[in-house]
């Protein structure tokens, strides 16, 4: 059996939602903090808000995104794992 | 009823319910003892691994700390929970797939190794005592602050009910237990997250009163006072940072991998029937999680900004009561250096170390503090611990909010125990026993030494809270730090690298591990003095060292595999059948 497409589908997902992690956390909320503190937000210095806040609602939404999108992505290759019976 | 009274009925209640749901998910078998059967819902295990995951370090402490350390808080909120993302999209649904009871389990096939296994087995052993003492003597502070009950019976206690579902229930019995447990801490936090948001600014969501303005009618938002205040008094801005960005950058990183590291949180998704249901889980898990997490930032806000306003510039005389009585078991102290009977809050400790009293009060009735002053004009000690315990006090909440908080306090600290124990002894059981030293073991045997395993460890674990060597809150850098350089690269490797035998994983693994546990030996305890900045490697503080160890054990790994023999094709399959959902079988002992 060869699930060569399959798991490069599944890397490709994972590189983007990663890359996204990696934006809001390291990126918004530690290396570009003070370019972002000059910004307002709902009373929130913008670099904070991502540091204390916003980073971990995206963390939230990448997840359940990859989870969603997962299961497209199992069920289109024939590996998903909610159809055993008929497998 | 009054507060007292009402903390006994709150703590009597909750911990008849975890003994209740431990009768009844009584397990039966090794396979309901070590992952629940692996029929547990994504939603009933999202709340449990945010249980297990949420200690009396997360519930207790990280406000206050992030009270007093503003923007540097941050490494805190985002690296327990970023660890989440990593773990749903490169961990979690592989290890499901894999589908057996332990994380020295997958390092041990996936390496084909025992001598990889035995490893894995210390790596997790370190790991979960570090952590498990914390737990414990969590426990013993509410029991001694809340009840009036000496520390050592408070660790009785709480060994006692850990037992009973711990060592009965196993797994099932934990998770069941905290379910509940999740449902008594989340409530028991927001609660008073809630009511000081609408008093200092109206707005009944903390997230959101975090931004708002104080309606104290000076058209500040709580950030911009809280900025003003501190700058005012000399502190630095809460919202600007004083740690340098590599430190930051290094602490949070190695604090999300150690995250995804440790094993007791791995575990949690072994329990789920599907793969697809190990992703949904992790998600579940991060977003009760999240509900705490974002909450803490405003907590610890609203905390340092009511701290400030009743205690500076306040007479001793008039201050408010929560101060004396904080005072009065020690972990508040004022030495009035001026000797103006005023309070005054500035920059700096106002004597080293924790402040100590003899028996005398002066005139005003303040305790006698006899440490050496120091040259800051700041005249109080405060214990950051206190900040979550004291806020309903200090808001001058009703009784039953300060009831609830210690009953929640109390949940967060021994649901983190109790499934920090079942791994040690699985672990011991499982992976050193049945694995590796007595291979005929039957699954009865094998249940009954996991028993005796989870009981041996519960005794360590209260001994280490009764009577805690002096470096058990130093030593909580070790276990993510050493999750983080030793497991999290093995096993990620292990997924995504077909090349990676055990050769490499294996000298990975003890490269990550020794250079991290001798880092941090080495600033924490052989040269204390030199534990600064200018003496760092690259300016990475022993907290943040873990992302180094990982980088060291990726390199080394990487590059050992590559001299060394290719790994076998049973293993070759073994990663095929890891990599796709399809096929997934109840959790199993091969």
């Amino acid at each position: 059996m060869d699930n060569q497409d399959y798991w490069k589908a599944n890397i490709r997902l994972m590189l983007v939602l990663l890359a996204i992690w990696f934006t809001v956390s390291f990126g918004f909320g530690i290396l570009f903090v003070e370019q972002l503190n000059q910004i307002s937000f709902f009373g929130f210095k913008l670099g904070f808000w991502w540091a204390q806040q916003g980073s971990i609602y995206v963390f939230i939404g990448l997840i359940f995104y990859y989870t969603h999108k997962m299961k497209k992505i199992d069920r289109q290759f024939g590996v998903s794992d909610d159809d055993e019976d008929d497998a | 009823m009054d507060a007292q009274e009402l903390t006994y009925l709150f703590v009597f209640l909750s911990f008849s319910l975890y003994i209740g749901i431990a009768i009844w998910s009584r397990a039966g078998s090794t396979n309901e003892f070590y992952v629940a059967g692996g029929g547990v819902h994504p939603i009933a295990n999202g709340m449990a691994t945010a249980a297990d995951w949420m200690s009396a370090a997360s519930f207790i402490s990280m406000a206050g700390i992030i009270a007093f350390m503003g923007y540097d808080g941050a490494v805190y909120l985002m690296g327990w929970t970023g660890g989440y993302v990593i773990l749903a999209l490169l961990l979690a649904p592989y290890l499901r797939k894999f589908g057996e009871f332990t994380v020295p389990d997958f390092i041990g096939s996936r390496y084909y190794s025992t001598g990889a296994r035995v490893v894995a087995v210390i790596c997790l052993i370190l790991i979960s005592f570090t952590y498990v003492a914390g737990q414990m003597r969590g426990v013993g502070i509410v029991f001694s602050q809340f009840l009036n009950i000496p520390i050592f019976w408070g660790v009785i206690v709480g060994m006692a009910i850990v037992f009973m579902y711990a060592v009965l229930g196993g797994m099932k019995g934990i998770t069941y237990t905290q379910v509940a447990q999740y449902c008594v801490l989340i409530f028991a936090y927001l609660v008073p997250a809630i009511f000081i948001s609408m008093l200092i600014t109206g707005i009944p969501i903390p997230q959101i009163g975090l931004g708002a303005e104080v309606a104290d009618g000076s058209g500040l938002s709580v950030l911009q006072k809280l900025d003003n205040t501190l700058v005012e008094l000399g502190f630095a801005p809460y919202t600007e940072g004083v740690k340098s960005k590599i430190d930051v950058f290094a602490i949070t990183m190695a604090l999300m991998i150690g995250t995804a590291g440790l094993p007791h949180v791995i575990v949690r998704f072994f329990t789920v029937p599907k793969v697809s249901d190990a992703r949904k889980s992790a998600g579940y898990a991060l977003l009760f999680i999240a509900l705490l997490y974002t909450t803490a930032p405003a907590v610890g806000a609203f905390a340092r900004l009511n701290f400030v306003d009743t205690v500076h510039n306040t007479q001793y005389t008039e201050v408010a009561g929560w101060f004396k009585s904080w005072e009065d078991i020690g972990l508040i102290g004022w030495q009035d250096k001026n000797n103006d009977g005023r309070i005054q809050y500035y920059p700096g400790a106002a004597f080293d170390g924790k402040p100590t009293f003899d028996d005398t009060r002066r005139a005003d009735g303040s305790r006698t503090v006899t440490n050496t002053p120091s040259e800051s004009s700041n005249e109080v000690y405060v214990d950051r611990d206190i900040m979550v315990l004291a806020n309903p006090e200090i808001a001058q909440l009703p009784g039953w909010v300060i009831a609830l908080v210690a009953a929640g306090s109390l949940a967060a600290a021994l649901s983190t125990a109790a499934g920090l124990l079942l791994v040690i002894s699985t672990s011991i059981s499982h992976d050193l026993l049945k694995q590796t030293m007595a291979k005929g073991l039957t699954d009865r045997q094998e249940l009954f030494y996991a028993r005796v395993a989870a009981v041996t460890a519960i005794l360590i674990a209260g001994y280490l809270g009764i009577d805690p060597p002096g470096f058990v809150a130093q030593v909580v850098a070790f276990a993510f730090g050493l999750a983080a350089a030793s497991l999290f690269p093995a096993i990620l490797l292990g997924i995504f690298d077909r090349r990676m035998n055990k050769e490499g994983a294996i000298s990975g693994m003890l490269v990550g591990l020794i250079f991290c546990f001798s880092y941090i030996v080495f600033f924490k305890f052989i040269a204390p003095e030199l534990n600064s900045a200018a003496h760092w490697w690259f300016g990475i503080s022993p907290e943040g060292i873990g992302t180094l160890g990982a980088v060291l054990n990726f390199s080394v790994a990487f590059g050992v595999s590559r001299l060394t023999p290719d790994v076998p094709d049973d293993v070759q399959r073994l990663i095929n059948n890891i990599r796709i959902p399809k096929g997934v079988g109840d959790p199993r002992s091969h």
